[in-house]
């Protein structure tokens, strides 16, 4: 494997870099006209006849019981967090990638201890039973 | 496209981009009408049944009818429901996942946004989807919407860690988070010069995460029908449960076009001499191997269950996903500088 020249940066010239995100911008708003007219359109030729067992919550056809947004289990909000320390990391992992040809040696061990660091973190969330679904 | 990019932009060309990005939109909607088809077809003969073959010569028009169904069908909010969150989850969920696509290259020339973050822009935006269902699911106010809800943004988040850091590996190779510049990386004229066999490691991990932000089979606990009935999407009807869907084909069009890219080495050929193919057929026929790959394994695996799901995630793909990226940090220090 040779070293490449990056040929297509994207970024060649201010110009080419901005319309760049232009089309983007026309993708997003591509993306909300095709909801916003397929349900304009539905609106014209669907029913409309609500009634109240219809507007009902949905529970397997039995009257809802209590309330809909119920408690739910603490472990979903470790997960987040955990999510959250590692995708940080892929923040960081990421420009490191990018310019790790034109870094040296040192920049791979500073990267293996952060990552290191954040993997002791995991394994202290292992050892914790956090990441074992049925724990709690 | 991507030629006049390079001259401030008109009106007239901001027009012809729109246009083009309409007509691209039109083929996505094609794509996924008969992905579905496709599905039930393969499903079907795997399973030694013959699929849908009613409607229309072949059961081709079977989609389209589905669709038209969900188009006429009457619209239930339910009272209890957010009203606002509730019309807003589809949308949130189906824009990020028609964005994400303005970012793929199909040939050297073949491409509508050539990002120099191309990578990281996938990332970030298909993250979106995953707060439209929490979203879905809270709005809605239902018990089984709300548990499906968390349990798929669980899943998501879990997975969506090692997919971004299986990566990593390509970006070392490559040099760059540009998805052309990527592929570009992997020309050489034979197939082992692709990412797919280099990164070996980090292309499996990448498939299974992938398999798992799809939310399809065997990872498809979210929607498991026997427990959670629908999952999320239990109380949408009509063309905003229409819009959940189309977002996870439209999906499925984004993985297999973006393994293709980062992995199977894009539009080039697998061998020198098979050159004079053009690129976006070889384009074309990995990213349908890849489609009808997700197709297979979804007649093929049972379903997982939640405990062993996240287990896989969190102890299994992240570590091997990290030291994917040491290795190839390692190889790259002792042989490539």
């Amino acid at each position: 494997m040779t070293k490449r020249l990056v040929r297509f940066d994207g970024g060649d010239g201010v110009d080419n870099y901005v319309n760049q995100y232009v089309v983007v911008a026309i993708f997003i708003l591509l993306g909300i006209l095709l909801p916003a007219a397929a349900l304009t359109v539905g609106r014209l030729l669907r029913p409309h006849k609500p009634n109240d067992p219809k507007q009902t919550t949905y529970e397997s056809g039995n009257e809802p019981v209590g309330e809909g947004q119920v408690r739910f289990n603490i472990r979903y909000y470790i997960f987040a967090l955990m999510f959250v320390i590692f995708d940080v990391e892929t923040v960081f992992l990421y420009p490191w990638a990018v310019a790790y040809n034109k870094l040296g040696l040192f920049v791979l061990v500073e990267m293996f201890i952060f990552a290191a660091m954040l993997f002791i973190g995991l394994l202290y969330a292992w050892k914790k039973k956090v990441l074992k679904w049925n724990s709690v | 496209m991507g030629a006049w990019l390079h001259d401030p932009l008109t009106w007239s060309d901001a027009v012809i981009i729109f246009l083009w990005g309409a007509v691209f939109l039109f083929v996505v909607l094609g794509f996924v009408t008969y992905a579905i088809y496709f599905e039930r077809k393969v499903i079907g003969w795997m399973q030694l049944r013959i699929g849908p073959n009613r409607v229309g010569p072949l059961g081709l028009l079977q989609t389209v009818a589905d669709i038209f169904k969900l188009l006429i069908k009457e619209d239930t909010i339910p009272r209890k429901a957010d009203r606002l969150l509730f019309v807003l989850a589809p949308i949130l969920c189906y824009v990020p996942a028609f964005t994400v696509l303005a970012v793929i290259p199909y040939t050297e020339k073949l491409y509508f946004a050539d990002l120099n973050v191309g990578l990281l822009y996938y990332a970030a935006l298909s993250g979106i989807s995953t707060l439209a269902i929490v979203l879905g699911g809270w709005a809605s106010n239902n018990k089984y919407a709300l548990l499906g809800g968390m349990r798929s943004a669980a899943q998501m988040i879990s997975y969506e860690v090692p997919l971004v850091i299986s990566v990593v590996g390509v970006i070392l190779l490559s040099g760059s988070l540009n998805l052309r510049d990527i592929v570009d990386a992997q020309a050489g004229g034979w197939f082992w010069d692709w990412n797919f066999l280099p990164q070996i490691i980090g292309f499996v991990v990448f498939i299974i995460a992938a398999v798992s932000e799809l939310n399809r089979t065997p990872f498809d606990l979210p929607e498991a029908e026997s427990e959670l009935v629908a999952g999320y999407h239990v109380e949408y009807s009509g063309f905003r449960f229409a819009f959940f869907m189309l977002s996870e084909y439209v999906y499925v069009y984004a993985i297999a076009a973006l393994t293709t890219v980062l992995f199977l080495g894009g539009w080039h050929a697998p061998a020198p001499f098979l050159d004079f193919v053009p690129g976006i057929v070889w384009f074309l026929l990995k990213f349908a191997f890849i489609v009808f790959f997700l197709f297979w394994i979804r007649a093929t695996f049972p379903r997982i269950r939640v405990d062993q799901l996240m287990g896989l995630g969190w102890k299994v793909l992240l570590p091997v996903s990290l030291l994917n990226v040491f290795l190839t940090a390692g190889y790259l220090e002792l042989f490539v500088k």
